[in-house]
């Protein structure tokens, strides 16, 4: 298990989390490189449907960030998604998926260390539970590649 | 019964109505929807415990909205998907004329939605004890467990879309599984796509699902789907105060608090 390296999926926003992760960069701060980040405009504009499909193409975590409260660039955008994240979560609890396997958090274009400290300590939780194989027998199956060609 | 038949006839009669939508005996002696368009057609209107079908399903259907206006005899579910559907403005008192079966075995023709929503807010949506034990009994298992029982009790599911066709929340033209460019949610009888399938059909009716357990009743496998509306509505309670279909207002989901609270956002 200890050359497991765990595979990552980050959704953050555009104008907090992202500017922050660039921080982090230009900082020169150095994190895990486990985690790909895709740019979204807002925490309410990531789809809980997302989060399924990272975890279909074999992702073992995934990071959903964003930025804090009354800091929204769209005033609200991340207040709808922190609602639906509580009850998307509740959901996921009883069917049974990992929800210590989504980390949640709200890092800001000034954190750029936060940023490095979520995808660290992140990386390290799921080096711990190992990889998603639950998820992943159930989403490897043979129709799929004739499906995505 | 014949109270209610009588009122049916009469509206037809006046021509105050098209069409009456309510329960007519079927076959195998489950109920189906009766679409009452003559006054002779009242004859056939049954009311009964059997009748667990939301027939709140059919008003947003254009075969039956092309009738013109209409009636249905509604249970208090039903009433309750009514007044949801209004919020979501896909019904208004022109188009609608609404004759409660209440709890207790009255018969009421109500003037208004507004009537309407007066009357379902005098009973709170509570989930039967029942499943308040199985999803006790859920919260029980290991993490594992509860995956493996929902991989296995999901299994047979072939996505005949039965539970999308009884649910009247259920109205999009197009729904998400109907695209296919791209594929949300692989088609074929499969764990993944039947996992995905019933998550994405618990999340579009969070806030929304008034627990009438019309997908559970529709399900030709048995699979206890309701179970995940029914957590929902329970955490809807503990998280945001719960919810009752209103005519004004902000639905639960499409609104927030600046103080809404969680323990999980780093």
């Amino acid at each position: 298990m200890s050359d497991f390296e765990p595979r990552i999926v980050a959704f953050v926003c555009n104008w907090c989390t992202y500017a922050g992760a660039d921080l982090t960069g230009t900082s020169r701060i150095k994190y895990a490189s486990n985690v790909r980040i895709v740019r979204f405009p807002c925490t309410g504009r990531i789809d809980y449907m997302l989060l399924l499909k990272a975890f279909d193409e074999g992702a073992d975590g995934v990071i959903v960030s964003g930025c804090h409260p009354n800091d929204c660039h769209y005033t609200s955008g991340n207040f709808h998604a922190r609602r639906r994240w509580i009850m998307f979560r509740e959901l996921c609890d009883l069917m049974g998926i990992d929800i210590n396997r989504i980390q949640f958090s709200w890092v800001s274009a000034a954190e750029g260390s936060k940023w490095a400290d979520v995808v660290n300590t992140t990386v390290t939780k799921i080096r711990e539970l190992g990889p998603y194989t639950e998820y992943k027998k159930v989403a490897n199956w043979p129709v799929k590649e004739v499906i995505n060609g | 019964m014949d109270e209610l038949r009588n009122k049916v006839k009469a509206l037809l009669e006046a021509k105050t109505v098209n069409v009456v939508i309510g329960y007519e005996e079927g076959t195998g002696k489950k109920p189906r929807a009766l679409f009452a368009l003559k006054p002779e057609d009242s004859a056939k209107l049954i009311y009964d415990s059997r009748c667990v079908l939301n027939l709140a399903a059919y008003i947003t259907k254009h075969e039956v909205k092309a009738k013109g206006k209409m009636a249905i005899t509604a249970t208090l579910p039903v009433m309750r998907s009514i007044i949801q559907l209004a919020s979501e403005f896909q019904v208004n008192d022109n188009n609608l004329l609404v004759i409660g079966l209440t709890p207790d075995n009255q018969v009421i023709e109500f003037k208004n939605l507004a009537e309407v929503e007066t009357f379902i807010h005098k009973f709170e949506i509570s989930i039967d004890s029942k499943y308040k034990e199985a999803l006790e009994k859920l919260d029980k298992m290991s993490r594992t467990d509860r995956w493996n029982w929902w991989i296995n009790e999901l299994a047979p599911c072939f996505k005949c879309y039965a539970c999308r066709a009884a649910c009247p929340m259920c109205y999009c033209h197009r729904c998400t599984v109907d695209f296919n460019q791209p594929q949300w949610i692989p088609v074929p009888s499969h764990e993944l796509g039947n996992l995905e399938w019933h998550i994405m059909r618990a999340v579009h009716l969070t806030g929304r699902c008034i627990d009438c357990d019309a997908c559970a009743n529709a399900c030709p496998l048995g699979i206890p789907i309701n179970l995940l509306n029914k957590r929902l509505l329970e955490d809807a309670k503990k998280h945001f105060g719960g919810y009752q279909p209103m005519l004004k207002g902000d639905h639960m989901m499409s609104t927030y608090k600046p103080d809404d609270k969680e323990n999980f956002i780093r």
